[in-house]
């Protein structure tokens, strides 16, 4: 099969690469970009470590083929961090120990991103079923419940500083 | 497609075709992504309904404000399936010409009397969506056909669905049983018109005429719900496997009809 020639956005930067017709975005992202945050858990779309997002929607990278990304825009975790600043879910998985072996971090980050960013201020039951299709066997879960609710606060913080400061000139 | 001399398939969302090629069940030679034909992403406002679109991801479909307020039923069945990463690719036309038995949109479509878009080399027709699948992993179309999209009717006042399954999980989990019902009433909250489907106790969805029989002309009053189970527990065929024996999944069916003739009735009354 001849190779297919795809000009897209990653994380703000134009790429192109090619790929073949049937390797999928993930395979593009850790074997021809470089970007090896997502990983592969299942293969199948079921674990979600392959977590990204396509045009702003939440993904598994493993379910999109690497063609069918011409022309949109892609976020992976390697995004998310502004230089050397950690974004607050970042921070605040750290603060509470909400990764283990780390191999769903990357997907749980992007997906837990995604919720915050429709809603700013999730119930513990609204981040559970958010993230229902990131599976995790280290942590139990509770440990990345409650880094995502003060990545929240935080970000809900952040918000009403830049109003303030907006508001005052 | 109908140029291909191997095996071609369509691409959609992609939630199934790309797991069967990763399991090697499927090997294509040719794969047509459909997602940049133009209007097969959109839900449109017709004269007789909506037209949902075959690349419509099942999470825009709750966006959809005046979809959702229509067709509550269906924009929930739709959005039972898989995760929140799985809502962003998969589609409710994927969904039915997967053709599982479980499919959770299915039952919720065929009780709303929804039609499936089919364009091929003979023209294009409307198919009532219970008649595209014959078995599982089956379906009625043939080689070169395409359903473009779903439609739904507009709803007379007073019209209400829902659709309900058991699972052991609350969330990613496959159908062990499931109903669809849809209901319009006319004077005095009486039952005018009434559709029942079940899901994953067959082969196929069923459509329960007798069920929906044993609705109309009530208020859903006891008796009449008691005949509606037994109805949909006669209409089941089911296969006892490690997620349901036959005897469960047949009662549980008409346990879930019942509930989901409550919904569809409260809805259809106005009550939320």
């Amino acid at each position: 099969m001849k190779g297919i020639a795809v000009s897209t956005t990653v994380n703000g930067d134009a790429v192109e690469f090619v790929c073949d017709a049937r390797e999928t975005l993930l395979d593009v992202l850790r074997n021809h970009l470089g970007l090896t945050g997502a990983k592969e858990g299942c293969g199948t779309g079921d674990c979600g470590a392959c977590s990204v997002l396509l045009d702003g929607q939440l993904v598994c990278s493993c379910l999109v083929l690497g063609a069918e990304v011409e022309g949109r825009e892609i976020e992976t975790v390697e995004g998310m961090a502004d230089g050397d600043r950690l974004h607050p879910l970042q921070k605040r998985f750290l603060e509470h120990a909400a990764l283990q072996c780390g191999v769903c971090t990357p997907g749980f980050l992007v997906a837990a991103k995604a919720l915050l960013e429709r809603n700013s201020n999730p119930s513990e039951s609204e981040i559970r079923y958010a993230l229902a299709g990131n599976l995790c066997r280290c942590t139990g879960y509770d440990k990345i419940v409650h880094a995502v609710h003060a990545a929240a606060g935080d970000l809900r913080r952040q918000q009403k500083a830049r109003k303030k400061r907006k508001a005052a000139g | 497609m109908a140029g291909e001399k191997g095996k071609a398939y369509l691409l959609a969302g992609g939630t199934d075709l790309l797991v069967r090629m990763r399991g090697d069940f499927i090997d294509p030679d040719l794969i047509v992504d459909i997602k940049r034909i133009p209007g097969i992403q959109e839900i449109r406002k017709t004269a007789s309904g909506f037209s949902i679109g075959a690349g419509v991801p099942c999470a825009m479909l709750g966006r959809d404000k005046a979809l959702a307020s229509a067709w509550p039923g269906v924009v929930e069945a739709a959005q039972l399936i898989g995760s929140d990463q799985i809502q962003g690719r998969c589609t409710m036309v994927g969904n039915l010409c997967n053709a599982s038995p479980a499919a959770d949109s299915v039952p919720a479509l065929v009780a709303a009397k929804a039609k499936a878009v089919v364009v091929g080399p003979g023209g294009r027709r409307r198919v009532p969506v219970e008649d595209v699948v014959t078995g599982p992993g089956r379906t009625s179309l043939k080689k070169g056909d395409i359903v473009v999209a779903i439609e739904l009717q507009k709803r007379p006042p007073k019209s209400g669905d829902a659709y309900l399954r058991f699972t052991p999980r609350t969330e990613m989990d496959i159908a062990v049983c499931s109903a669809g019902v849809s209901l319009t009433l006319g004077a005095g909250n009486v039952v005018k018109q009434a559709r029942v489907a079940l899901g994953a106790v067959a082969p196929t969805v069923v459509l329960v005429p007798k069920a929906a029989r044993a609705l109309v002309g009530t208020r859903l009053e006891d008796d009449a719900l008691m005949k509606l189970a037994a109805a949909c527990e006669a209409a089941c065929s089911p296969i006892a496997d490690k997620r349901g024996t036959v005897e469960f999944r047949t009662e549980v069916a008409g346990v879930m009809a019942r509930r989901a003739a409550v919904m569809a009735y409260d809805r259809a009354r106005g009550k939320r």
